[in-house]
């Protein structure tokens, strides 16, 4: 039994417990494994004075009655207090590409909920809103936001930048104040702790190595 | 029986020459022979008839036809110093939605049987006005000048028109000053193309006869000298299917060379 990975991992640090419970495992086994832990080989936790328990879930997508029967686990043993529980999983990415011809004209509005192709140009006035990755084969004039439910990871990329405005997330940029724009490159921007950055396409791979990898 | 086409004259900003180009490109069509009528549909705000010299000929309108109150061809004022052109003035006294969209196709449709072209003169704007304008037309010339602000509305109406299935609107270029294009302080023909993304149909000058015309009620193009009046015929030539080349503006050679191959393209 050795060889299995535990689903719940306890660490003990100076104000309290961390539960590290496994993202990928069935939800159940979770249960099972936490309900063990405590009742037989943990024991010794139950006893004595209180003890803050900070929970992990990581990426698990939970709902809150997930979570609260996790905390009723945990809080039935008496002196075990969730102080925490962490869990905002990144929105998992939607695989495959939307592509969309056309150009995107003043006044129109273009909404996707996942990663956009667009094969024509994003006019001044235009908008497009993703909730992933934009790539725009053609000239990018008008507005773009990439990431618009929080994904930090996501990218605007374009055969020729020449946006009004760029949005990653909640963060908003407008050329050229906060970076410049090369001639003549398909160029890529990006959120590094933040801030909008603009680089070369051929950069991607050592920016965003994981966006496309499953 | 041959139908005749409509063309719908629109632009989204107001002021950029939409009557204009309407009348002048009205009476070119006219004096190339065709049978042509022009209908003004800026109901409440009407001009094309005081820039055609017709304002004081006015006896039936628009609205008195959508109403029932005369005969379409009762409405129709001829201009007497053509055979075959017509004006279906607009009501001033009332207001856009006094007509409807499907009340405007009708006529319009009536009209094509008996003209080879019937010109939509547009109003100004995106709402009711611009919707009753497009309903009947096959075609619809955008006019544009070149300010930002311009292009920016003629995108969002070439948008609109897409929806409203006139697919591949052509692109008019109004009042272009030469001088300030090549100095870099007016947008160039080239970058307003690659914005707009539609076919090229004529570039016009910045003309003083223009304004002279208008106020004498005697279209440009029926002066044969000016630079907007040889605009104006290149662009009713191109409507009938001849290639025309575009206009240099300048002396320089080869300045518009790319857009004579994009026209010949678009064609």
């Amino acid at each position: 039994m050795s060889a299995v990975k535990d689903l719940v991992t306890i660490k003990g640090v100076k104000d309290g417990l961390i539960f590290i419970l496994d993202e990928h495992c069935d939800y159940e086994d979770l249960i099972r494994e936490l309900e063990y832990k405590l009742e037989n080989s943990h024991q010794r936790l139950l006893s004595g004075a209180e003890i803050k328990v900070h929970i992990r879930t990581s990426n698990r997508i939970m709902s809150d009655k997930d979570k609260e029967r996790i905390c009723g686990i945990i809080g039935r043993s008496g002196n075990l207090i969730v102080a925490s529980i962490d869990n905002e999983p990144v929105r998992k990415r939607k695989s495959g590409l939307k592509v969309h011809t056309g150009v995107v004209r003043s006044g129109q509005i273009l909404e996707h909920d996942g990663d956009m192709m667009l094969l024509g140009d994003l006019n001044p006035g235009g908008i497009i809103r993703t909730s992933g990755s934009l790539f725009v084969m053609g000239a990018l004039r008008g507005m773009a936001h990439a990431g618009k439910d929080g994904d930090t990871m996501a990218v605007i990329a374009a055969s020729y930048m020449r946006p009004t405005q760029l949005r990653i997330a909640d963060v908003v940029s407008r050329p050229p104040d906060e970076w410049d724009i090369s001639d003549a490159q398909m160029e890529f921007a990006y959120l590094v702790d933040g801030v909008m950055k603009i680089d070369r396409i051929s950069q991607f791979c050592h920016v965003r190595p994981d966006l496309f990898s499953s | 029986m041959t139908v005749g086409e409509a063309i719908v004259v629109t632009s989204g900003k107001g002021g950029v020459g939409k009557t204009t180009t309407s009348a002048n490109v009205g009476t070119a069509l006219a004096l190339l022979g065709k049978k042509v009528c022009m209908v003004d549909t800026d109901i409440g705000l009407r001009n094309l008839d005081v820039v055609m010299g017709l304002e004081n000929r006015i006896i039936y309108d628009l609205v008195d036809v959508a109403e029932g109150n005369c005969r379409l061809a009762q409405a129709l004022i001829k201009d007497k110093r053509f055979d075959h052109l017509y004006l279906l003035p607009a009501a001033q006294t009332r207001d856009k939605d006094a007509v409807s969209p499907e009340k405007l196709k009708e006529m319009v449709d009536e009209l094509k049987r008996d003209f080879d072209y019937v010109i939509i003169d547009c109003p100004a704007g995106i709402e009711q006005g611009f919707r009753n304008a497009v309903a009947g037309a096959d075609q619809a010339i955008v006019v544009t000048t070149p300010e930002n602000s311009a292009v920016r509305d003629a995108d969002r109406i070439i948008g609109l028109l897409e929806k409203s299935d006139l697919r591949q609107p052509k692109l008019v270029i109004n009042r272009i000053r030469p001088h300030m294009v090549k100095s870099g302080n007016m947008l160039d023909i080239d970058e307003i193309c690659s914005i707009l993304s539609i076919d090229l149909l004529g570039i016009v000058p910045d003309d003083e006869n223009i304004i002279k015309g208008a106020n004498s009620g005697e279209p440009t193009v029926m002066n044969p000298d000016t630079p907007a009046s040889i605009a104006y015929r290149n662009i009713a030539r191109r409507i009938l299917g001849d290639t025309v080349p575009l206009m240099v503006l300048e002396d320089k050679p080869g300045l518009f060379k790319k857009i004579r191959k994009w026209f010949g393209l678009g064609k």
